[in-house]
């Protein structure tokens, strides 16, 4: 029974040596080996000026994924709340967007944003600059949102919400009902059953939720360039200037990669401590 | 277990070697590396009439991914369209092939002086597909004037409104530029000045950020005011938007050229050299400058084009719009063609365009 069972994962066991393992493998040895060839620490060395680059990165990541979690919690738990033909409805909708490519999406933000863009049209339209500006005396034409790093962070936070919401969604309607009715039973208010109960039932999702936003954020170099004008380097733009820009550098590419994941891991096994044994969760 | 990981393994490499097999046979293929938007297609499917070779066109998005992706292996190119730097780097790099002319008879058709330039001298790798220049692209309903001036992108007086161009090489040229030193200089002196005068105006807020084609949707829009670009995306923009306006400054700028080169490693270098042949026809060079706006380096074509203009749109050419694709004489004699940069100079643009991103 066993071994039969093992035959069956062989495929993915295969899939996963060839195309998570392997390029994991190759990161590793780019990164202590020098341009000429030959063990290196060389490339390890310059990351110290890059230092601002991995705490912006991670700032901003953490901000996203703090506004997603502030987002899709309540959205997740009155979704699962709801009728199941109202939850299938607001599923799709979570979803829908997903249909479309991600580049495409950042890309419409961009002409939402802009100082001429969508947004500021409508709030002029509506006479909001001429109201702010003869109350407080103000020469505003647009507001500047474009190329900030707050439009940086929104493209994080809604590009990568449903990613949020999804497993936050689907632990809570997994959930057992009659836990929620024993906590009643024995005398919790609404609140103390959601702080009580359905709070620590739901860590798991909350866990993977903030892992599958985090991980994306910290990484991300199509959002800055396009939302963020590239006016503030994060780490997914270094990398990508070492493999495809003038620097063409993949070694360096390669160790900045690989200090980026071993933090990125160190921060997920200190959550997990205090999801007190939900790694499953994490690593889903 | 280990046996059944083992013959899956096998299966693995035998589907590979199927599949990259299968493509070489029976029928002819070229594989054409180029820019985005940088072709008629309507030519492609008329070598493939005329020859019978297929045509596999794939796109890059600068010449350093280009080049990216060729030094990590994994590409089938025969052919590909690199900028004048690039193509030195490259030959330098024993990359390319030497090409044989013999199967290029419409080479002829080139101006002479589109041939033997600094990046092939002797000519024996390259043909040209395209030239033009580096310039201000403005809008004067927004700028409230016209610009002469590279000093435009580094005025306060513009602040908000200039979109700078996303890559060192250009970015720090038109700074070079605008100081008076070359733009192919190896002196970390002026190199950093140059990089100085464009951290300051990032620092007081002139840019609205770093961009590249991105600078299409929003020079067309008028969300940005000033940029500097590549005199045939500016007539495509020009199209959208008839209130942009090109300038090449007076401080003298950069003039490149585009040529068709073939790799070492190409599989199809006959059939290759029957597409640059076919490219090099008077008849594709005009269909492709009408599509792409950038102005071809064959002689009769350059000519002809304001006539075949007129005919395939019903309307003259405006010649200050024709002045702009081929940029001429007088205006050339002030620009400069990049050249490859040693390899300690293009260290320092790239570290000083990450402490750029940085700051």
């Amino acid at each position: 029974m066993k071994n039969k069972r093992s035959l069956f994962a062989v495929p993915y066991v295969g899939w996963m040596a060839l195309f998570v393992v392997a390029p994991i493998v190759m990161v590793v040895i780019y990164a202590f080996t020098a341009a000429g060839g030959g063990l290196t620490l060389e490339n390890f060395s310059r990351m110290g000026s890059y230092a601002v680059v991995f705490t912006r990165s991670f700032h901003l990541a953490l901000i996203a994924t703090a506004i997603c979690l502030l987002i899709g919690y309540p959205v997740a738990y009155m979704i699962s709340r709801e009728g199941p033909g109202l939850q299938r409805v607001a599923m799709m909708l979570v979803m829908l967007p997903m249909w479309m490519n991600f580049l495409l999406r950042t890309y419409s933000w961009m002409s939402i944003l802009e100082n001429t863009g969508l947004l500021n049209r409508f709030f002029s339209a509506i006479g909001l600059f001429k109201l702010l500006n003869t109350v407080f005396g103000t020469d505003l034409e647009y507001f500047a949102m474009i190329n900030t790093k707050g439009a940086v962070v929104l493209g994080m936070v809604y590009n990568y919400l449903p990613f949020m919401i999804l497993p936050i969604y689907s632990v809570i309607a997994k959930m057992d009902g009659s836990l929620l009715e024993a906590a009643r039973d024995l005398g919790a208010n609404s609140f103390g059953v959601f702080r009580k109960v359905i709070l620590p039932l739901s860590l798991p999702g909350v866990l993977s939720g903030v892992t599958m936003v985090f991980v994306p954020s910290v990484s991300t170099f199509a959002i800055s360039k396009l939302l963020g004008g590239s006016n503030e380097l994060l780490l997914g733009d270094l990398i990508e200037q070492q493999f495809l820009g003038t620097a063409y550098n993949p070694y360096l590419g390669s160790a900045i990669a690989l200090v980026m994941m071993v933090i990125v891991v160190v921060c997920m096994a200190l959550m997990n401590r205090f999801g007190e044994g939900e790694e499953q969760a994490v690593m889903l | 277990m280990k046996k059944t990981f083992a013959v899956l393994l096998a299966l693995t490499m035998a589907l590979t070697l199927c599949l990259t097999g299968c493509g070489g046979g029976g029928e002819r293929i070229v594989n054409v590396c180029g820019w985005g938007e940088n072709i008629d297609p309507e030519l492609i499917s008329q070598f493939e009439q005329e020859t019978g070779i297929k045509v596999n066109y794939q796109t890059a998005e600068s010449n350093e991914t280009m080049y990216a992706l060729i030094k990590q292996g994994g590409t089938d190119y025969d052919v590909i369209v690199p900028s004048d730097y690039m193509i030195g780097q490259m030959i330098e790099e024993g990359l390319l092939a030497e090409l044989n002319y013999d199967n290029i008879p419409n080479f002829e058709l080139i101006d002479s002086q589109y041939k033997n330039l600094s990046y092939d001298p002797e000519n024996k790798y390259t043909v040209p597909y395209t030239w033009g220049t580096l310039g201000i692209i403005y809008n004067p309903t927004i700028t409230g004037g016209e610009i002469d001036s590279w000093s435009a992108l580094f005025d306060a007086k513009y602040a908000g409104q200039v979109g700078m161009i996303g890559n060192p090489r250009d970015a720090i040229g038109a700074a070079l530029l605008y100081l008076g030193y070359s733009v192919n200089t190896t002196s970390e002196a002026e190199i950093r000045e140059a990089y100085q005068l464009i951290a300051d105006a990032k620092a007081s807020g002139v840019y609205q950020g770093f961009f590249m084609d991105q600078l299409y949707d929003k020079m067309e829009a008028g969300e940005t005011a000033v940029c500097t670009y590549y005199a045939g995306d500016f007539l495509s923009m020009h199209e959208n938007n008839p209130d942009l306006r090109f300038v090449v400054p007076k401080e003298g700028s950069n003039w490149f050229v585009d040529a068709m080169c073939v790799l070492a490693s190409a599989e199809h270098k006959e059939e290759a050299e029957a597409w640059i042949n076919f490219i090099c026809k008077t008849d594709s060079c005009l269909a492709n400058m009408d599509f792409i706006w950038y102005a071809s380096p064959n002689a009769e074509a350059l000519e002809q084009y304001p006539a075949y203009y007129e005919e395939v749109n019903g309307e003259p050419m405006d010649p200050a719009l024709y002045a702009v694709m081929a940029a001429p004489a007088d205006v050339l004699a002030n620009c400069e063609a990049y050249v490859n940069l040693p390899a300690e100079t293009l260290a320092l643009y790239t570290d000083l365009w990450v402490e750029l991103g940085i700051g």
